[in-house]
């Protein structure tokens, strides 16, 4: 790895984000509409004493997942143009080192995220009185490693799918099942106990709870700093998949 | 003879299917030579071996004295896919400037590699606006851009008009005059007058590789296009094996033998 080549290919990726000003503005306006459909929805549903409200609820998970979300979607995209167009191909016969690109991807996506996610909370937060017992800045911080999370997932995914119509149905199969089973629905320790054995192996499980756990209490706790170890492994055992997938030599 | 590229016995599979059947030749440095044959022959899986990015089954190559594809040879070899590998979605400047850093360059090199290629003008436009014969230059820009010893180079004429033609030829032995070697194919036969050396392949066997005049001279005829004719015709039926073609490389004379 070389942090010249590292920081141009940030850049670079940076730049391709920059010259799609329409999908800048989706990024920002969708989790701002969204939230907004949650605000409304939940306006009139009555809170029971001593428990969040469900608006603070589904919005603080919200504000932690979408950007997961996104994220593995364009990174899926943007990893198969780059197979499919041949970049690939030619930035491996250059000095650029496998590492160089996944990180690449990673800080870029996830410097888009951070900001992505600054937004979205400044919104819940600001106009929509979203309550948590811990800072919005961890809130942002863990959407950005959920953001990474999901770079990382898209980067391994995009090897297996060889037209975008197969890689956006990855997303389906990569997201839903977490998002069904991470806690948000139904509680882990109500679920069958198979389904909570799959529930502990999927990473935004953790991303929940540690969202959850900003929530609830205003100082970091053990099980918060204990999830995020968790889903910063689950980026790292990603990478290192992705780097696999990452032939110099083809058929 | 030191030779930038040395290919011996190559073969090549995709899927299953054999691609290039036991390939050998040599080109040697500072030369433009021509890498001919109609589509589908195995021009640009032989350029991929090259390169490094080609599974290959048997056989070896050697490029600047390291086997290729080794991370040596990543900052010294100069590599222009057939479709154009730049980013649709980043300015000409932007795609050289980036290649640029991958191979220790900086602006000013590339700034010079897009003005070489004669999209000066063109710089600051998104890649994805240019016409087909400008993104191809684009692409090639970026393949020039670290000044590589070797510059191996799929169809870089394709689309492009005769004049930029002309251009892009002069510049290719100006490249090859200050000990550039490069390696160009073409299915276009009067493309092939204008190289030092050329490999004929058809069907993944390399059927010609002397210097234009020798091939005329074998064929007995003065078009190149006859004489590839002829060749094929002549080895096409009792399958003239590429080692003993290579053994012929010898006999070569001069350099360039005019326009056919």
């Amino acid at each position: 790895m070389s942090p010249r080549i590292l920081a141009a290919t940030t850049g670079r990726i940076l730049r391709q984000l920059r010259h799609d000003r329409r999908t800048v503005a989706l990024l920002v306006v969708v989790p701002a509409l969204l939230l907004t459909l949650v605000y409304f929805m939940y306006a009139d549903q009555p809170t029971p004493p001593g428990r969040p409200s469900m608006f603070d609820r589904v919005a603080l998970v919200l504000l932690g997942v979408f950007p997961f979300v996104i994220m593995f979607l364009v990174t899926s995209i943007a990893m198969l143009r780059e197979r499919t167009s041949g970049t690939l191909e030619r930035l491996l016969t250059t000095p650029l080192g496998r590492l160089d690109l996944l990180f690449g991807y990673g800080i870029a996506f996830g410097v888009a995220a951070a900001g992505q996610a600054a937004i979205a909370a400044a919104l819940a937060y600001g106009v929509f009185g979203l309550t948590t017992a811990g800072s919005s800045a961890l809130v942002i911080g863990i959407a950005v490693v959920n953001a990474v999370l999901g770079v990382a997932l898209g980067l391994f995914c995009s090897a297996f799918a060889r037209t975008e119509f197969q890689a956006v149905q990855f997303m389906p199969v990569v997201v839903i099942p977490q998002l069904l089973l991470c806690g948000l629905f139904v509680a882990r320790d109500e679920m069958a106990g198979w389904l909570q054995a799959i529930s502990y192996a999927l990473p935004l499980s953790y991303a929940v709870e540690a969202l959850q756990e900003v929530g609830a209490h205003a100082d970091p706790t053990g099980t918060m700093w204990r999830d995020l170890g968790v889903v910063a492994g689950a980026v790292v055992l990603a990478l290192v998949l992705a780097a696999a997938t990452l032939r110099r030599r083809s058929g | 003879m030191d030779h930038a590229i040395a290919v011996r016995d190559l073969v090549v599979e995709r899927g299953r299917r054999r691609v290039l059947h036991g390939v050998s030749c040599a080109v040697p440095r500072g030369s433009v030579t021509g890498l001919l044959g109609p589509s589908g022959s195995g021009k640009t899986t032989l350029m991929r071996a090259v390169v490094g990015v080609q599974t290959v089954r048997s056989g070896s190559v050697t490029v600047l004295a390291h086997p290729a594809g080794s991370a040596p040879l990543r900052s010294r070899v100069g590599y222009l896919t057939q479709a154009p590998s730049v980013y649709a979605d980043l300015t000409v400047r932007e795609n050289a400037r980036y290649f640029a850093v991958l191979q220790g360059r900086g602006r000013a090199e590339a700034d010079r590699a897009v003005a070489d290629v004669g999209l000066a003008e063109a710089a600051g436009q998104l890649v994805g606006t240019l016409s087909g014969g400008q993104r191809s230059r684009a692409s090639l820009a970026c393949a020039l851009v670290g000044e590589p010893e070797l510059i191996v180079l799929d169809e870089p004429t394709v689309g492009q008009d005769p004049v930029l033609r002309a251009d892009l030829w002069a510049r290719f032995h100006a490249l090859a005059a200050t000990g550039t070697t490069l390696l160009v194919s073409s299915h276009v036969m009067d493309e092939a007058a204008r190289c030092d050396r050329l490999l004929l392949i058809r069907e993944g066997r390399l059927i010609a590789d002397d210097t234009p005049d020798a091939v005329r001279a074998a064929a007995g005829v003065d078009d190149l296009d006859e004489a590839f004719l002829r060749l094929i015709r002549a080895g096409g039926t009792t399958g003239v094996t590429a080692e003993a073609t290579a053994d012929d490389t010898g006999r070569s004379t001069g350099p360039d033998g005019g326009v056919s």
